[in-house]
């Protein structure tokens, strides 16, 4: 017999001005099951799942709960009918303890006095029963990242949810706290809560799910048995079709090297050590990878590269020039293009106009620059070349850079550096966040270029963009260089091994 | 597509003042008299030849102090000291114009360039804090404005006083006949009848409005500007493009010194030719309204220094006539400046919507819907 559905949306659409987020999507979710929602960057999964959590409002379709026809149109409703969400980002108050966070907004009153016993006591009770180990007492401040969720999911529980959605709940997590999660979801489960998981890391989504349903550019693809499907399947169905693979081409490099560091350390803002006694060179027509779980040093890296950060010890060469001591203007004049992991936060100025866009960073020289003067007509012809070179999707180069789609942002940012021919490029996750379309027009050109004689220092954290683009590949692991690997014989699970400094099987790496 | 840029351009501020004069005729029927009446009063006194030069001459100082803060709003740097960097400029600079005895032409713009120096040094010393010091500017020109002050009050009893003065009410000599700045009664009159009670149209408009071509200019055609606006916009993405933010501060508080310099000047070298203890105070913190109505744009700042300038020449005839208190006049520019605040907000999401809409459809790829949505909108 299938068990009953817990929840079920039925031609779920919304669109955005102009796009649309989710086109007729279906999804049943058994009670009782781990069903996972997967999809690349734009699927439309978190939007979704933000319908269901009355955060948005869909144009059309239809969700029953429970059996139930239900539209809500707060959070607020979509607890009472019990379902709840563990966000991504968590929502805690550091400076309370864990009992403080879990009761806040809806504190058990007795006598109008909030009854810290009751809540002490239900949180206790709570924790036995699901086997999550809680402390009520501490602060959320000391805890990790693990236990934060942890703290997160019992919020949730102790709003009586029955069913739970979870925003990429493993992204934030180290792989042993990645265990426990799923030791919880597991209990969850066994105890007859539905959870709802959103993820696009396929192996843990097989490891976990009992019901996969894949999303695509909004619209539901297929639901699926965990038990039926492989990674590589699932991997076709969230792009739809063969995976596109930056391949390796080979080509000759330079033994010209473009930036060499030597025995570079700076300091974190955390007064820490970032970079620890790095040495690195990059060759004229090289793409030198830089893999790592993120935060081991990689934006320092590229901050002291840029002369964002002071170095604390050791030197920058750059084209036979020692620039430690340059102002990030002039190594920019020099040569050096920057492609931000974060293009709001450094790429672009979302409310001018894309001429104004595609000037930041080169302002200074022609033909954006005539003297001390903004050349307007310059930049303007710049501009226009730029935005037909790369296929930027735009009504023109009047246009707010905050209205263009996230691809067509990215594509403007690489294309202003790229245009500006420069020595050196730090390219940091280029293709983070945007379709697969745009993924492949940039790594098509990130491969061009670099023909061309320009070297490219590639920061990213898809293992495979890493392995198909560069030509040599570095680790990076608590601020070090913790290895060098040639990706042509590199698989993303020794990558990955490197990554977290567990040992490393097959043998040493080549050097 | 112009057309109705233009038109949402003008809803934001018309809209604000419509809103303005609703609250007002409120407060105005509060207080027992006909709001039609006294709006009308107001208006047709307004519109007197002597009252639109009053306006003018009310609104340069006011355009000044207003460009002076919008320099520092360009790049959110919100220089609240305008109020003591005009003090002390006037100060200076008329004291330095009385010593000095040049042909007319050079003996003004000395005493031009003396205030914009003392202006630009005074808000310096708050950018130069705000850079090594870590000193957030709002801290540093309150407490600057108050030391502005008391250096006013030291000065003038010690060594800048006149010392022929026997009155009790403290000046400093007299700017000299070549120190003045002439007025424009002249032109203004050869265009209309002339002008009754010894109104004069001051000169000094004619800085004023060089002074808002130069910031226009300077914003949107040099590297400088750029540099300056960019980081008020984007402060990471201007550092990693190469500009200094430090510098950037400094260079900001010292242009925004200058011009808070210029605010007290048509008053020295227009009307009194000397400081004293009767100097309009003030201005600052009006320019700081004046540039939040006009929206940091040289032009909104013109629409609102007419504005505040125009409210204040035709407010005294309701006292006259007994209608109401000109206080209120106070409340319409104070309830001016909030509803235009928060119509631009409005406005701005309106457009920002509209914006994503028009490229959307402009752009419209049937493929890759889900992944084409604007950034700005919830994301996926």
């Amino acid at each position: 017999m299938p068990p009953a559905t817990a929840v079920e949306l039925t031609g779920i659409t919304k669109r955005f001005p102009g796009v649309i987020a989710n086109d007729d999507v279906h999804i049943r979710v058994a009670e009782g099951e781990i069903h996972a929602v997967v999809g690349e960057n734009g699927a439309g999964k978190s939007t979704l799942m933000k319908i269901l959590y009355g955060m948005l409002v869909p144009d059309e379709g239809q969700m029953t709960v429970g059996g139930e026809v239900v539209s809500f149109s707060s959070p607020g409703e979509a607890i009472d009918r019990g379902i709840g969400m563990v966000h991504q980002h968590f929502m805690l108050a550091d400076n309370l303890t864990v009992m403080e966070n879990v009761i806040l907004g809806a504190e058990p009153l007795r006598r109008g006095a909030i009854d810290l016993d009751a809540a002490r006591a239900s949180l206790e009770k709570l924790g036995a029963s699901y086997g999550l180990d809680i402390h009520p007492d501490d602060m959320v401040e000391t805890l990790e990242v693990g236990e934060r969720q942890r703290v997160e999911i019992i919020k949730v529980l102790y709003r009586g949810a029955r069913i739970l959605i979870l925003d990429e709940p493993t992204a934030v997590l180290v792989p042993q706290e990645v265990e426990e999660l799923f030791r919880n979801l597991r209990e969850l489960k066994a105890q007859g809560h539905t959870i709802i998981f959103i993820d696009h890391k396929l192996t843990e989504v097989l490891a976990i799910a009992d019901t996969i349903t894949v999303l695509r550019a909004g619209r539901t693809v297929t639901t699926v048995d965990a038990g039926d499907v492989t990674a590589q399947e699932l991997a076709e169905l969230m792009i739809g079709g063969d995976l596109p693979s930056p391949s390796t081409t080979t080509h000759q490099i330079d033994d010209h090297v473009t930036l060499s560091l030597a025995g570079v350390t700076v300091t974190g803002d955390d007064q820490r050590e970032a970079l620890s006694d790095v040495d690195l060179a990059i060759h004229r027509g090289e793409i030198l990878g830089v893999a790592g779980v993120e935060g081991n040093g990689q934006g320092e890296l590229i901050e002291a590269i840029l002369g964002l950060r002071q170095l604390a010890g050791g030197s920058l060469t750059f084209n036979g020039e020692d620039i430690s001591e340059w102002p990030v203007r002039r190594r920019r004049e020099s040569g050096i293009g920057y492609v931000p992991e974060d293009r709001h936060r450094r790429g672009l100025l979302l409310d001018a106009p894309l001429w104004e866009n595609a000037m930041l960073g080169h302002q200074t020289v022609e033909p954006f620059a005539k003297g001390s003067l903004i050349d307007r007509a310059g930049a303007r012809n710049a501009t226009e070349a730029i935005v037909s070179r790369f296929d930027i999707r735009t009504p023109g180069i009047d246009t707010t850079a905050r209205s263009l789609s996230g691809g067509n942002q990215q594509k403007l940012v690489i294309g202003r550096e790229i245009a500006a021919n420069p020595l050196l490029l730090i390219a940091a996750h280029p293709t983070r966040g945007i379709d697969v379309g745009a993924q492949a027009a940039v790594w098509e050109e990130l491969r061009r270029v670099r023909t061309k004689g320009l070297s490219v220092l590639l920061i990213s954290a898809d293992l495979h963009e890493l392995i198909g683009l560069a030509d040599r590949l570095v680790v990076m692991l608590g601020g070090k260089v913790v290895a060098e690997l040639d990706p042509a014989d590199t698989t993303p699970r020794l990558l990955g091994s490197h990554m977290t400094g567990a040992d490393v099987e097959n043998g040493e790496p080549a050097q | 597509m112009t057309g109705r840029r233009i038109l949402m351009a003008l809803a934001a501020p018309v809209s604000a003042f419509a809103f303005s004069v609703l609250i007002s005729s409120a407060v105005l029927i509060a207080v027992g008299t006909n709001p039609i009446d006294a709006w009308a009063e107001m208006l047709s006194f307004g519109m007197r030849l002597e009252t639109l030069v009053e306006t003018s001459n009310r609104a340069t100082p006011l355009y000044l102090a207003g460009i002076a803060v919008a320099i520092g709003f360009r790049m959110n740097l919100f220089n609240i000291g305008v109020e003591g960097q005009y003090t002390i400029a006037a100060l200076l600079a008329a004291s330095a114009g009385a010593a000095v005895s040049l042909p007319a032409p050079l003996h003004i713009l000395f005493i031009i360039i003396v205030a914009m120096i003392v202006g630009s040094l005074f808000s310096g010393v708050a950018g130069y804090l705000k850079v090594t010091r870590g000193v957030h500017e709002v801290i540093s020109t309150i407490m600057l404005n108050a030391i502005a002050w008391a250096m006013v009050g030291y000065l003038m009893r010690t060594w800048l006083a006149d010392p022929n003065d026997t009155t009790l009410n403290l000046k400093t000599r007299e700017i000299a006949e070549s120190g003045r700045f002439p007025n424009l009664n002249g032109i203004l009159q050869t265009f209309t009848r002339d002008i009754k009670g010894g109104r004069e149209l001051g000169g000094f408009i004619i800085i004023a409005v060089i002074a808002g071509i130069v910031f226009h200019l300077y914003l949107t055609r040099t590297r400088s500007g750029y540099d300056l606006r960019i980081t008020g916009l984007n402060p990471f993405a201007a550092e990693a493009s190469g500009v200094d933010p430090k510098a950037t501060v400094v260079r900001a508080m010292l242009l925004s010194g200058a011009v808070a310099g210029l605010i007290g000047l048509p008053e020295i070298l227009g009307d009194d030719f000397k400081y004293d203890l009767s100097f309009t105070k003030g201005l600052g913190f009006a320019g700081i309204a004046v540039a939040l109505i006009g929206r940091n744009h040289p032009a909104g700042i013109a629409v609102g220094a007419l504005l505040f300038g125009w409210l204040d020449s035709a407010a005294p005839i309701l006292d006259v006539r007994g209608d109401a208190p000109r206080e209120i006049v106070s409340i319409l520019q104070g309830v001016v400046v909030l509803s235009a605040v928060v119509a631009y907000e409005v406005a701005s999401r309106a457009r920002q919507t509209q914006e994503a809409r028009d490229t959307a459809i402009a752009t419209a790829a049937p493929t890759d819907t889900g992944s084409d949505k604007p950034e700005g909108e919830a994301g996926a």
